[in-house]
């Protein structure tokens, strides 16, 4: 009797899960694929015959610095957040319960804003005349007003600070998880904190550091309204090119393909964070 | 053997003011095993955590071979734990969980093989150096624990409830494999238990503690059949207790009533005067049950009677309600031996078999009770 009350109810929502992820997760992919094969049309966007011309404009030199720009932009993002984010976790998982939860909320309020309207605020401040410079002019640090806006650095401190908590999570997770008894066992072995950081530590908090790295490395070269705002003409992510062939230059395929090579890029870093977690053996292995 | 190797003086320790170690006074002697046995709380853990310098006392000084390492970081300190969930290191083999210890010593590659071989060896290990600790049964992480520890051949051995996470039957396997290794390597172990049978089996001495204070260090016989108050009493075993009041006062003997039977017992230790009362201890293998037609011995009658293989457990009623454990050996020649529930007896002792206390202030021991079903 139970089984039989068991069974639709199962059913039901594998057929959910699987619809699910066949029309809104495989489609797309499958269409970006298609698109990214196929030529360029004026009048139906994309028309036959099949071909790699697409790939082939990724290599193109004025693509190619784009993408390698981008991918540095988006590699410094990376750094920054794990530079900020690794001490941050670890502190975090240091205090006390209530303060923990405090510090968490705090981290996740700026979501409650729209990240394109936060970006503004950071124009803002950013800018020749803007909050940043007027609070140190008087102050007498700087003599004439910081050049910041539309530069190199200042995409990635936007990027920086929307993708933060992205890093932070993850790794505050794997410091929660990380027992003490391990640390202390490492001192009782004659390791001193150097040691214990690097042989330890590290090894014990890389998946995390793998799942963070994913949640920022990926989006930082998507997140196109970032150097759309703050970055001028100079600064474009691999996301201003897909935006602008889909949008502006009408160029489908190649737009595909740019978006492919993120998502393969994205699938690549998936595996390396399985492998990482095998090696400890919190899956099957 | 009679040297002190570690030697604790005057340690307190207290935790947001809650005080868990109260100015104690500790000498470990080189090459015993020695057991801190108490219920959970009573600080055998900080005590061992302050060997180890995973804390430092708030009074006092640790001293190893006349040295102060009261405040020598772990790292330095010539002795190693095995800890009581064994954290080992997840992301390593057996072979480099046991490596590590001389890895961060800086010892030669080859000598390092040697050694880790060795003490794989020695823990029957050897055909498991390539595996990850989360392949290994919950016994073999226990062994890896102890391998690990015993390759850099501390001179003091600390085991954290070493033993708790085992089954029953493992965990006797692994307390014959304990002592075994403490023979062959000759090494100091202190060991953290709450289980009283395996400090009693296990130990050379044992430290009984409660609420931060000795209360009685010995070996495992004077613990058992000398407890030196109510707590460890009652901790330690199974103990039945009979108020005594002193009818008179010998040279080396002494008139007890005891629930209206008079003995004459031995005087003890401590001072005694006419009048006063006395605690009368008597473990229940010490309790002899008679027939109810005998002259000698407290009437009462058996409410359970439990058979345990190689005992016969009974709790006997005595007529004001004092319960009694009595457990006997098997005697099949005594066709009285078997008595039925309900049944009229009599329960007395071999004189010379108890063991007196003075009377102390209840509280202490209700206290101790609870503990004891706490753990």
């Amino acid at each position: 009797m139970h089984r039989v009350l068991q069974q639709p109810f199962k059913t039901a929502v594998l057929v959910l899960v699987w619809g699910w992820l066949l029309f809104l997760v495989l489609t797309p992919n499958l269409l970006v694929v298609g698109a990214s094969v196929m030529t360029r049309d004026p009048g139906t966007f994309i028309s036959l015959p099949l071909n790699l011309d697409a790939y082939r404009q990724l290599f193109d030199p004025l693509y190619l610095d784009v993408f390698l720009h981008s991918l540095y932009m988006a590699a410094m993002t990376t750094l920054v957040c794990l530079l900020i984010g690794y001490p941050f976790a670890w502190s975090l998982s240091k205090v006390g319960k209530q303060r923990q939860l405090l510090l968490i909320f705090l981290l996740i309020v700026p979501f409650w804003t729209n990240s394109l309207v936060r970006t503004y605020a950071l124009k803002l401040i950013l800018a020749t005349n803007g909050l940043l410079n007027s609070a140190l002019m008087p102050l007498g640090l700087i003599d004439e007003p910081l050049k910041l806006l539309y530069t190199e650095g200042a995409v990635i401190i936007g990027l920086v600070y929307l993708l933060l908590p992205f890093m932070i999570l993850p790794l505050y997770s794997v410091f929660e998880d990380l027992r003490q008894e391990l640390l202390l066992a490492s001192h009782d072995l004659g390791a001193g904190r150097l040691s214990t950081f690097i042989h330890v530590i590290v090894p014990l908090t890389l998946p995390g550091v793998l799942a963070g790295v994913m949640l920022v490395l990926l989006p930082a070269m998507g997140l196109f309204f970032v150097p759309d705002i703050l970055g001028g003409s100079r600064n474009l992510l691999v996301g201003n090119v897909i935006k602008n062939q889909f949008l502006d230059a009408r160029n489908w395929p190649f737009g595909a393909a740019a978006s492919i090579v993120l998502t393969v890029t994205m699938a690549f870093l998936m595996f390396a964070h399985r492998l990482s977690k095998r090696r400890l053996g919190e899956e099957g292995g | 053997m009679k040297k002190t190797l570690l030697s604790l003086k005057n340690v307190s320790k207290a935790f947001a003011g809650k005080t868990v170690l109260d100015s104690l006074d500790l000498d470990i002697l080189d090459g015993e095993f020695i057991t801190l046995l108490g219920p959970s709380g009573c600080g055998k853990t900080t005590l061992l955590r302050l060997m180890a310098g995973f804390e430092q006392p708030d009074v006092g000084s640790v001293t190893l071979s006349g040295h102060d390492i009261t405040h020598t970081p772990p790292e330095y300190r010539p002795l190693n734990t095995v800890f009581q969930n064994y954290a080992l290191f997840p992301h390593m083999s057996v072979y480099d969980n046991v490596a590590y210890g001389l890895k961060m010593e800086k010892r030669p590659k080859g000598e390092i093989r040697q050694r880790v071989d060795e003490v794989l060896a020695m823990v029957q290990l050897q055909d498991f150096a390539r595996r990850k600790p989360h392949q290994l049964s919950g016994g073999q992480q226990q062994r890896v624990a102890i391998a690990r520890a015993v390759v850099k051949r501390p001179q003091l051995l600390l085991l954290d409830e070493p033993l708790s996470a085992l089954d029953y039957k493992l965990r006797r396997t692994m307390q014959v494999e304990l002592k075994r290794l403490q023979r062959e390597l000759g090494i100091t172990f202190v060991f953290v238990t709450h289980d009283q049978e395996e400090a009693l089996s296990m130990s050379d001495r044992v430290v009984v503690l409660k609420e931060g204070e000795v209360q009685q260090l010995g070996t495992p016989r004077e613990i058992y059949e000398r407890p030196a108050n109510l707590f460890t009493a009652r901790f330690v075993g199974e103990t039945n207790l009979f108020p005594g009041y002193l009818d008179s006062v010998a040279a080396d003997t002494i008139t007890v009533d005891i629930l209206g039977v008079s003995r004459k017992l031995q005087k003890p230790a401590f001072a005694v005067r006419n009048g006063e009362q006395v605690n009368v201890l008597l473990r229940p293998e010490d309790i002899r049950v008679l027939a109810p037609e005998d002259e000698h011995g407290l009437p009462g009658k058996i409410v359970e009677r439990n058979y345990k293989g190689s005992t016969l457990d009974s709790v006997i009623h005595l007529e004001d309600g004092t319960e009694v454990l009595a457990s006997e050996f098997f005697d099949e020649d005594d066709p009285t031996f078997d008595y039925k529930l309900g049944e009229p007896v009599r329960v007395s002792w071999v004189d010379g078999w108890e063991w007196l206390l003075p009377v102390e202030l209840e509280p202490v021991a209700e206290e101790a009770e609870g503990l004891v079903a706490d753990a």
